[in-house]
């Protein structure tokens, strides 16, 4: 067109394309038995198989916290020796960090919804994401190996000098979370460049979902992070197997080396823990008020204000081992300054639910158990993070109430709340929502009662990862071991509907929650292609104003573009003007 | 199910709308990994860092014991062979598919060299008794007490770099064979560029570990 005016307005033909309530294929059926499963490299079934496997490790991490607290009903030995318990708790740790917290939200829920959410058949590698899976399990066969072996007792965080001496399997362990890592990292490059190229015509930054700017900024610091992860724990075999001297001081090494290595890691891992949590967060909660989000581009961003700050804090967990002066009082600010763009989040969540329409469907109630919990993990993290109080709290059991609250009280009841939430798409069933309920209120009241008086017992005194303790804190483990029992059961009752549903739930129609979000615009279970017209959207993410219908819209050709000769003229036609769409 | 033979080239994945989508990814995915492989080696560049502020006579000292000439000619080595990589993505980027073949082939040679000297340079080594990690550590030509700390961090940097050049050097055999196939041309060579990508970073870490290794005093 020769004109002489530029003008940034495109057309495109549109139509409306209705999810049917009952698709014929799915990506279930188009792709049966177990060898198509292994080597499936469609991002749904790779969800999946990542969600199992995180299944089966949080049902192991479990069951070793749940004989952990056994043990400490009693002050002295009730049943396990002391060298074992020392295993118990590294291997809970090492588990529930590296095979269930880090990996669980984006790599199980991320992969099967984000590229639904940002319209694409898949993400940007899919060969590399099967990858990425399999590194996992390869991570997992070694950590089994060291069990097997002479398991590992030194804690999840590897301590020198204690873990270059230590008879255990520390190197079999190490070198499985090397391995782990590529996994992390494979996943998150992956995720970046999904986001970044393979968004469907309309969707601009601004339109994106902020499930996908959290798994944006968590993919950014696994990238960054994770590889000072494996550096860390190659130096620690080096110095184990070789005797570097690197972090013993007898050789001219320094331990504090080996912490503030650890650590740069440590830490930004645990926002890549809870950041995809809170995009969770912010999809359920505005589905079930029926209302935009408040705030989207504060939340949109805190996510990559946290991710930086994230990187800035590591020394907070070094308070007692003898950094400088200086270096602590940075730190503890810099700590401080890490909790706003968490607390801007939960006000703008909270003003979300103002005026909403609020429907307290399972995954709404994950949610208000979520900002219940959450919150008191982050405030008494602030509280860890003022270095005065942390000299007398370091090393208590303050510190794993705190993050068992964020970690556990956060991130995990985020998950419940997206696999409640997202259910219906990925299987196509419903789950029974009175036992749905009926577990919530044994997660919670087991919950609180497990960890409420951890913080107290801290405060007073009691150290962490003892075996043994002086009859003043009996009451406190007493208490906490009957409120992990009731944890365990609610986990149980999970366990049990959500299998019953698998094979014997109710079908769910294309949407139950009535939600505005584009994973919702397809079926339930989706196609193997995940839609199969080319989406385009004109409103933002939660527009609940606008008519369904103006969700589901997609571009007016027939077919996926494959087999017409008319349909490929007007892709072509079109693909100058829409190609533009997808670029930010 | 589809007719494939008009709809879309042979290249192009079937999650992707166009050959361009499909390159910008590659391109982006390509480069976030340089920066996660750029944080690795910091790491190392890291402990390097602490251990030199630490003790900065051991590290002139020992530093001393590497062989200047050689590792120069290395550098050289590796920078030519970033040259010759870059002309294998030209070649590739003018259809020239002999030339391609060849650039890659001198890449190969010329890493392989590098490979050959640091051979030498580590067998020297061992032999005099400069081994990784004080236990195995026996040199008695270093007169200070921590000499084996500065050879591990020695060791496990050139080491780890060694380990990505062999890696790097299977790449391009791979990308070669391909390329022997004709499954490169101008509309297509994004293995080859990413390769490319790969190997300057490679090449890159040399020319910050040359310095920092041999050339201090």
């Amino acid at each position: 067109m020769a004109t002489a005016e530029v003008s940034n307005k495109k057309t495109l033909k549109v139509q409306r394309f209705k999810p049917s309530d009952n698709p014929s294929n799915t990506y279930l059926t188009d792709e049966k038995g177990v060898w198509a499963w292994m080597t499936t490299v469609d991002h749904k079934k790779i969800g999946i198989m990542y969600l199992v496997a995180v299944a089966i490790f949080f049902a192991v991490g479990g069951a070793l916290a749940l004989l952990l607290r056994t043990e400490l009903m009693t002050p002295a030995k009730t049943f396990i020796e002391a060298d074992t318990y020392n295993q118990l708790f590294t291997l809970h740790g090492a588990i529930m960090v590296f095979f269930v917290l880090v990996p669980s939200i984006p790599a199980a829920l991320g992969n099967f919804i984000m590229p639904m959410q940002l319209g694409a058949k898949d993400v940007a590698f899919p060969k590399l994401n099967l990858a990425s899976f399999y590194i996992y399990v390869a991570g997992a066969i070694f950590t089994f190996i060291a069990l097997a072996q002479h398991g590992l007792d030194t804690g999840w965080t590897f301590y020198t000098p204690y873990s270059t001496e230590s008879s255990s399997s520390v190197i079999w362990v190490t070198m499985g979370v090397f391995i782990l890592g590529f996994s992390s990292i494979l996943t998150g490059t992956n995720f970046i460049t999904t986001i970044h190229k393979m968004r469907a015509p309309g969707i601009t930054w601004g339109k994106l979902p902020l499930n996908v700017w959290a798994l944006y900024a968590t993919s950014i610091i696994q990238v960054l992070a994770t590889p000072v992860l494996a550096i860390t724990v190659l130096l620690l075999t080096m110095e184990r197997w070789l005797g570097f001297g690197i972090f013993d001081p007898a050789l001219g090494g320094d331990p504090v080396l080996f912490q503030h290595f650890f650590w740069f890691y440590s830490h930004p891992a645990v926002y890549i823990m809870i950041v995809p949590g809170f995009g969770i967060i912010s999809e359920v909660i505005s589905t079930f008020s029926k209302k935009t989000v408040f705030g989207y581009w504060a939340i949109a961003l805190s996510s990559l204000a946290i991710a930086f700050i994230g990187f800035l804090v590591w020394g907070h967990h070094m308070f007692t081992s003898g950094q400088s002066a200086v270096a602590t009082t940075v730190f503890s600010f810099l700590t401080f300054l890490v909790g706003i763009p968490t607390g801007i989040k939960i006000f703008n969540w909270i003003a979300t639910l103002y005026k909403g329409s609020i429907k307290m469907d399972t995954p709404m109630i994950y949610v208000f158990i979520f900002l219940f919990l959450f919150s008191i993990g982050g405030f008494t993290g602030i509280m860890l993070g003022a270095l005065s109080v942390d000299i007398h709290l370091h090393d208590t059991y303050y510190v794993v109430a705190h993050f068992h609250y964020v970690m556990m009280g956060g991130t995990l009841i985020a998950l419940l709340a997206g696999l409640h939430f997202w259910w219906p798409k990925m299987t196509g069933k419903l789950y029974n929502e009175k036992l749905a309920k009926i577990a919530s209120v044994f997660i919670f009241v087991g919950f609180n009662v497990t960890f409420l008086p951890q913080f107290v017992m801290g405060a007073q005194g009691m150290p962490r990862r003892y075996y043994n303790y002086v009859d003043q804190f009996t009451a406190f483990h007493q208490t906490s071991t009957i409120g992990s029992y009731l944890l365990g059961v609610g986990f149980l009752i999970i366990l049990y509907y959500l299998m019953h549903s698998l094979f014997k739930g109710a079908k769910s129609p294309a949407n139950p929650w009535g939600s505005r979000g584009l994973e919702w615009q397809a079926t339930s279970p989706p196609d193997f292609h995940n839609f199969d017209h080319t989406p385009v959207v004109i409103h933002g993410p939660y527009d609940y104003h606008q008519p369904m219908e103006e969700f589901q819209l997609g571009l007016a050709v027939d077919t996926n573009g494959h087999d017409s000769e008319t349909a490929k003229e007007v892709v072509d036609k079109e693909r100058e003007q829409w190609k533009n769409y997808s670029l930010g | 199910m589809s007719n494939h033979s008009q709809a879309h080239p042979a290249h192009l994945q079937h999650h992707f709308v166009d050959s361009d989508q499909q390159f910008d990814a590659a391109k982006m995915g390509m480069w976030v990994f340089i920066v996660n492989e750029i944080l690795f080696f910091g790491g190392l560049f890291c402990a390097y860092i602490v251990f030199r502020a630490w003790y900065p006579d051991l590290f002139t000292q020992a530093a001393t014991e590497l062989n200047t000439v050689w590792g120069a000619v290395n550098t050289l080595v590796l920078i030519g062979s970033s040259l010759t990589v870059a002309m294998a993505i030209r070649s590739a980027q003018k259809n020239q598919i002999k030339g391609l073949q060849i650039n890659l082939l001198i890449t190969i040679a010329l890493a392989c060299i590098f490979l050959l000297i640091k051979y030498f340079e580590y067998s020297h080594k061992l032999h005099i008794g400069i081994w990784p990690g004080a236990e195995l550590y026996t040199y008695e030509g270093i007169d200070h007490p921590l000499a084996h700390v500065f050879f591990s961090i020695y060791y496990v940097m050139t080491g780890i770099h060694a380990i990505h050049i062999i890696v790097g050097i299977g790449l391009m055999i791979w990308i070669y064979i391909r390329a022997k196939k004709n499954e490169f041309g101008s509309e297509y060579y994004t293995p080859v560029e990413m390769v490319g990508l790969y190997w300057h970073l490679v090449d890159v870490i040399w020319i910050f570990l040359f310095p920092l290794l041999y050339l201090i005093e």
